[in-house]
């Protein structure tokens, strides 16, 4: 078990330094230095900068010294928690991230706190009698609402209980300080659009268990079909979707980033998409890196927790 | 014991996936819709009457694919969403609508009229007929999406055989750079590669390929893993065939079922990732109407009860598609489930 | 004499399926009746509706299943009328049932102890402390060693012999009147079987609990039943007291089972078994009037294809009944059609000459990024040495991780030895892979593989699988002649020549073997090795393929190294044998020499194990203790020295036992004097009021 979270801890570190390899590289050309200058001194003055004078600029900034080196600065600096400058925010990006991730988060909590309970539900409800009219219900609402992306939902959801009824305010900008009703949208949009997945693969899982030879061994054994369902059903069929439900996180960094922007709402996903497009480079880099630390940390998580709910592997 | 050892007939799968008749009609209809986005001016005067050919393909394929797909009512309902917007991409330029880019009236409202045209979808803060951007709006989200899922399921098919039947260092190597890159939350990949790229129907193929192949290149290895133990894998190995032979002719085929099934969900969702990232400025650019440029064009304007059907027009386009496309690997899967 | 009431009758049953194609029929005029303290055997082959019998009694149908028609009565009340928490309170408690998978049985998330404890809870309200408290007692009455670990084990951790006793043991806990046993030693190795059987004899000995007892080995039926009732295509053909049905069986299909299995004194060349034509119709097939008709040979149309068939009783006794319009017709005392005896074939020259062959395999234990870290030594085959000779059947037999397909793997050349030598003529195959290879080489050695459903490519058609063999080994190149190769294959294997455009899903399990041995015999192959070729076919099938493949060896002079774990099977087929435990050959020589004394004690307790389908011979009573240790972690000195009846404590477990030789090429590997092995009792003898 220790080795287990050992070896994956090691697995985890490669694949960070792999990734954060490629994001250092990909932004580290010619033209992307250029921006950067254009950035910090502007464009006109540095048109008018001779070639000898932005090698000096280079060499003040550091970037002309071999990749490598500056790889392992660039390391260093966020290992010691300088992430480096926001040109379009003007400052620091650590400040600025932590801010827009503690914005994301309280939307991710929200959207979690509503959506683990509904699928789960839903999904063993579907699953208790495959085929029947409840599971059939369940299941057609679940691809219905998943195949309508968010940014429909987010259009959907704006246009009949914003712009039509006037219950909820369109943008989730947050002005005036934090309001929940500005919250509710977005929370809505995520929930509609992620639960019908989960609800899909705990019915799945909750079928396959429900027909299998144990189920019929808890039958046959004369057991209470409400005891057969709580005790032998679900401790079986919810390990997969415990999994699924952690790897849900890494799904929800892509899925903010739409209905952020959507909704004006200041978080992570919208910073990303701002600093993309301005091009705001050391932005990119961190977020990138934190929304890649976050997935892996969730996949083992996952993955522990799923040797941890199966005795066939905990106890192997 | 109801379970029969004989299968009575060809599986649904296999009655869609074989004849060729229907792969030369896929092409019939598909290859003259891919040069007519993709090459656009080029084309030149041909242009005018290369999709003819493929309106008849289309309506074809969509009576073969009901009758293969009859026995699942949901499949039959997918087919008729996805044909339908099949339809309307090869038959757009004969259909009698408006030029999708001119100006005539901003602001009219659905299903009224001004100067003498009637418009049924009403006009965007430009004035452009809705009616006629939403049908053109299809053909390019369809084109790119398909391409981009076929070229993601040529890579991660390919890999994930070579990392399913070779093992060994291969696989380590292979299953490794899927993890890292599968370690990218997906916009966020979408977002760092577009940004490096720049915004282009091209480079959407080539991120989505990068986004998808991991997840394809695992389903492939796992279907992979469990098929060389076959008896008859293991026949072809004592036959001395090359490996080469045994992924190929062997294995390939076999790992079909299950593929066609997620290709109709990835087809979803790449769908969901170009008008997503349409909208956010990073995929397809204006002024050839779009779904998600749609959206973006009038995410703005259109914040008003009043002129909201220029959202909802084309959120609930896309969302048909997806559906057509979801509903059909619903229906596929259940079919194949029932073999 | 007072009129008992049954423990279980079932009357005019009916069963059907609901599917898309509409009504299928599973089971159709079932009658039973089981009286207190009778085991009645069901027996059948694959799609029979034996299991669904049993699943009907328990009320458990699933949603397209329903009964409908006919009635059971569980004593004396009709289940069918009963409600479904009466029914809850019936099962598990008065009637039980005991799987054919144990291991898919048992809920993998609870602890033995918990699964254990739910029955007396639920039945009898005992407290959780007492009810685990009675689990243990029961887990040590199925004689489990160390019940307390195991209440506190998984399944998982348990092996599958243990698990099934753990299943038996649920059965058994609230004490129930009636006791369904489905298949449930199917999955198990025939060593373990062996005890289970003697477990449940001492059950209805010891409780007095009716059984009924489903299964498609006859061998079984005969060890653990009185009477037995013969399924054929959802229909009951005989039923009667298991010596009426043994010994005088009045069904055409009945005798048909026992002509198709080998008995004692079955031989291939003179007494060849008699394969039952054609095969099982599907359940939405079936004939007219009697469903065994196109299949016998004492079909009479008008007469037997003209209505559903009732049971007839058999003059004279009552208890025996059959559904056959012309029983009274046949002449039973004529024997069986007997197959043509054929001449026996001389063995030629030695073709493949295997010594000293030692195959180790280094696994894993597991250290960070699957890199360095310990490993460990499975040694899966142990100084191997053997020889085959033209046209002779060699059989290797032995139970799971004996190493048997591992030595295949090292033939086929997809496995290098570790040691030792594998001569195919004068050609080294031990270090030589499949890929370094000669295409005459390769072509030379073929096999046929056990599993019927994975032994063809799904996705290709059955002429081009074998036309790709023709090709691959150069028998022949164009178009015409791969084709007419093709077809004259198919005709050597007896399917019609149209089966090579069709698809392996269009083709029954029989079918598919026969392709399968065409596809092995296209390049001429002077070694086949066949892999359990038939361990998976319905027994009415099993024998015309095992007949074809001997056909088609005797014709082409081939050698054939046959693996299996059936010695029945094995006895009947094969000139000599090679028994393997644990990787280690155990005892070598012909036929005969390992089916007398002097045995090996794991041949030996092997040759008890094996249930016998005959009324006419007895058996010692040998039951292993233990289960199969695991070839990662043999036992130090002899491999068998752990359940050995004759272990000689401080050598069998420390020192490796020498090879003792009898006669010409004899070889037993024991620390036992060669006076002991020799003084060993016959394991099978004639009976002795039937040798008469």
């Amino acid at each position: 078990m220790l080795k287990l979270i050992l070896r994956r801890l090691l697995q985890m570190l490669l694949i960070m330094a792999v990734a954060s390899l490629l994001l250092f590289a990909i932004f580290d050309t010619p033209e992307f230095k250029k921006r950067l200058a254009v950035q910090e001194l502007g464009g006109f003055a540095v048109s008018a900068l001779t070639e000898e004078s932005y090698n000096a600029w280079l060499a003040e900034k550091g970037l002309d010294v071999p990749f490598h080196t500056r790889y392992l600065n660039w390391v260093g600096d966020i290992l010691q928690g300088d992430m480096g400058f926001s040109y379009e925010k003007n400052r620091p990006v650590g400040p600025l991230l932590l801010d827009r991730l503690a914005n994301t988060g309280i939307l991710a909590f929200f959207v979690f706190a509503l959506m683990i309970p509904l699928s789960l539900v839903l999904g063993i409800l579907a699953g208790m009698k495959e085929g029947s009219v409840q599971d059939r219900t369940i299941s057609f609402l679940s691809v219905f609402t998943t195949s309508i992306p968010e940014i429909a939902t987010a259009i959907l959801l704006t246009v009949v209980l914003s712009l039509g009824l006037g219950w909820l305010p369109a943008k989730a900008a947050m002005i005036n300080g934090f309001s929940f009703r500005e919250l509710l949208l977005p929370v809505l949009t995520l929930v509609i659009y992620d639960f019908g997945y989960v609800a899909r693969m705990t019915r799945a899982s909750m079928a396959e268990v429900m027909t299998s030879q144990y189920i019929r061994t808890a039958v046959l054994k004369g057991l209470p079909y409400r005891r057969v369902v709580m005790k032998h059903a679900l401790r079986n069929a919810l390990i997969a979707p415990f999994t699924l439900i952690v790897l849900q996180l890494n799904w929800l960094l892509s899925g903010v980033v739409v209905v952020e922007v959507f909704f004006e709402y200041d978080g992570f996903g919208k910073l990303l998409l701002e600093a993309a497009l301005f091009p705001d480079v050391e932005v990119v880099q961190a977020c990138t890196l934190v929304a890649v630390a976050v997935a892996v940390l969730s996949q083992i998580i996952s993955d522990i927790g799923y040797t941890f709910l199966n005795p066939r592997i905990r106890f192997a | 014991m109801a379970v029969t050892e004989i299968e009575a007939g060809p599986s649904a799968l296999e009655r869609l996936s074989h004849p060729r008749a229907l792969i030369a009609l896929g092409l019939l209809m598909w290859l003259p819709l891919m040069s007519y986005v993709m090459g656009g001016s080029a084309l030149g005067p041909a242009a005018d009457y290369i999709l003819l050919p493929a309106i008849p393909a289309t309506l074809l394929l969509y009576v073969l694919g009901v009758r293969a797909f009859r026995e699942s009512r949901v499949a039959v309902i997918g087919l008729t969403l996805v044909f339908f917007w099949l339809l309307a991409a090869v038959a757009a330029p004969y259909l009698p609508l408006l030029d999708p880019n001119k100006p005539i009236a901003p602001f009219v409202t659905p299903l009224s009229e001004k100067r003498d045209v009637f418009f049924w979808l009403g006009t965007d803060f430009k004035g452009r007929d809705m009616l006629s951007r939403m049908i053109w709006g299809c053909q390019r989200v369809i084109v790119w999406g398909v391409s981009a899922t076929f070229v993601a399921y040529v890579v991660g098919a390919l890999f994930g055989l070579i990392s399913g039947y070779l093992s060994g260092w291969w696989d380590e190597i292979i299953s490794f750079v899927a993890n890292v890159l599968l370690s990218f939350p997906v916009m966020v990949l979408f977002i760092v590669i577009l940004n490096y790229l720049g915004p282009s129907g091209f480079n959407i193929v080539v991120a989505v390929t990068f986004a998808s192949a991991p997840a394809i290149m695992r389903i492939v290895r796992g279907l992979t893993l469990d098929i060389k133990t076959r008896d008859y894998v293991f026949a072809a190995q004592t036959r001395g065939e090359h490996p080469l032979y045994i992924m190929i002719v062997e294995l390939l085929p076999n790992v079909r079922g299950p593929i066609i099934v997620d290709a109709c969900l990835r087809l979803g969702y790449t769908t969901v990732a170009i008008t997503t990232l349409t909208f956010l400025g990073l995929g397809l650019q204006p002024p050839d109407p779009d779904w998600g440029l749609m959206i973006r064009e009038s995410a703005k304007t259109a914040m008003l009860w009043k002129f909201s059907y220029m959202l909802l027009v084309p959120a609930l386009a896309v969302s048909s598609l997806i559906l057509g496309f979801n509903l059909m690997a619903d229906g596929l899967r259940e079919m194949s489930l029932r073999d | 004499m007072t009129e008992q009431t049954p423990v279980l009758e079932c009357r005019n049953l009916c069963i059907s399926y609901y599917t898309r194609a509409g009504e299928i029929p599973a089971v159709v005029d079932f009658n039973l009746k089981l009286m207190p303290g009778e085991a009645h055997g069901i027996v059948g082959e694959s799609g029979c509706g034996k299991s669904t019998v049993a699943l009907a009694i328990m009320q458990y149908m699933g949603r397209n299943g329903a009964i409908v028609g006919g009635e059971i009565l569980f004593e004396g009340r009709d289940m069918r009328t009963m409600s479904e928490e009466e029914l809850r309170q019936i099962r598990g408690s008065k009637i039980a049932m005991v799987y054919q998978e144990p291991m898919a049985s048992l809920n993998p998330a609870m602890t033995i102890g918990d699964q254990l404890a739910e029955v007396p809870i639920y039945h009898d309200g005992l407290s959780q402390s007492e009810a685990l408290a009675r689990a243990e007692e029961m887990l040590a009455k199925v004689r489990l060693p160390d019940p307390r670990r195991i209440l506190r084990s998984y399944p998982h951790q348990i092996s599958g012999g243990q698990q099934q006793r753990v299943v038996i043991a649920m059965a058994l806990l609230s004490n129930p009147r009636l006791l369904l046993l489905d298949e449930p030693t199917t999955a198990l190795d025939v060593t373990v079987e062996a005890g289970i059987v003697e477990l449940i004899n001492e059950i209805s000995a010891e409780f007095g609990t009716s059984m009924i007892y489903i299964s498609h080995n006859l061998g079984l039926i005969l060890e653990t039943c009185h009477r037995l009732t013969v399924m054929y295509s959802g229909e009951a053909v005989e039923v009667g007291d298991i010596e009426d049905v043994f010994d005088e069986m009045r069904h055409p299909y009945t005798r048909g089972l026992f002509g198709s299995i080998p008995l004692p004194g079955a031989d291939k060349n003179a007494h060849p078994l008699m394969a039952i034509p054609g095969q099982l119709p599907l359940p939405h097939e079936r004939p007219p009037g009697c469903n065994f008709g196109p299949r016998c040979s004492f079909f009479k149309g008008g007469l037997c294809d003209a209505r559903a068939l009732p049971m007839h009783p058999v003059p004279g006794d009552d208890d025996h009944r059959v559904r056959c319009e012309r029983f009274a017709e046949i002449d039973w005392d004529r024997d069986l059609p007997k197959g043509e005896a054929k001449p026996p074939i001389k063995a030629g020259p030695v073709v493949l000459s295997v010594k000293d062959m030692t195959k180790h395999y280094a696994i894993e234990t597991g250290g960070l990024l699957a890199m360095g870290g310990a490993t460990r030594t499975v040694k899966a085959n142990e100084k191997l040495t053997f020889s085959a000779r033209e046209a002779e059947t060699v059989a290797i037999v032995g139970e799971s991780g004996c190493g048997k397909s591992t030595f295949a793997k090292v033939l086929m050349g997809l496995e290098d030895a570790t040691d030792g030598q594998v001569l195919l003529g004068d050609t080294e195959l031990g270090d030589l892979p499949v890929q370094k290879r000669t295409k005459d080489t390769i072509a030379n050695l073929q096999m046929v593989f056990q599993n019927p459903f994975d032994t063809l490519n799904p996705s290709h058609t059955i002429g081009a699988q074998i036309g790709r063999v023709i090709r691959k080994f150069g028998v022949a190149r164009s178009e015409e002649e791969v084709n007419e190769i093709v077809y004259r294959l198919l005709d050597t294997v007896k399917l019609p020549r149209d089966f090579a455009k069709r698809k392996p899903r269009q083709l029954s399990g029989g079918q598919k073997q026969r392709v399968g041995i065409a596809r092995a015999f296209a390049g001429n192959p002077s070694v086949v090795i066949a892999d359990e070729p038939v361990s998976a076919l319905d027994v009415s099938v099993q024998a015309a393929v095992t007949e074809l493949l001997m056909d088609i060896q005797r014709e082409n002079r081939t050698t054939m190294l046959f693996i299996s774990h059936d010695l029945s099977v094995v006895r009947y087929l094969a000139d000599r044998i090679v028994v393997m435990y644990l990787g280690r050959i155990m005892e070598q020589g012909t036929t005969e020499e390992v089916f007398s004394p002097p045995y090996h004690p794991y041949t030996e307790a092997l040759l008890a194990a094996v249930p016998i389908a005959d009324t006419r011979v007895k058996k010692r009573h040998i039951v292993l203790k233990g289960e199969i240790p695991s070839p990662s972690n043999p036992p130090k000195g002899c491999p068998f020295s752990t359940r050995c009846p004759y272990m000689i404590p401080g050598t069998c477990d420390v020192e490796l036992p020498p090879n003792r030789t009898f006669g010409q090429d004899h070889r037993i590997l024991c620390h036992l004097q060669p006076s002991e092995l020799e003084g060993m009792e016959p394991v099978i003898s004639p009976r002795a009021e039937a040798a008469e």
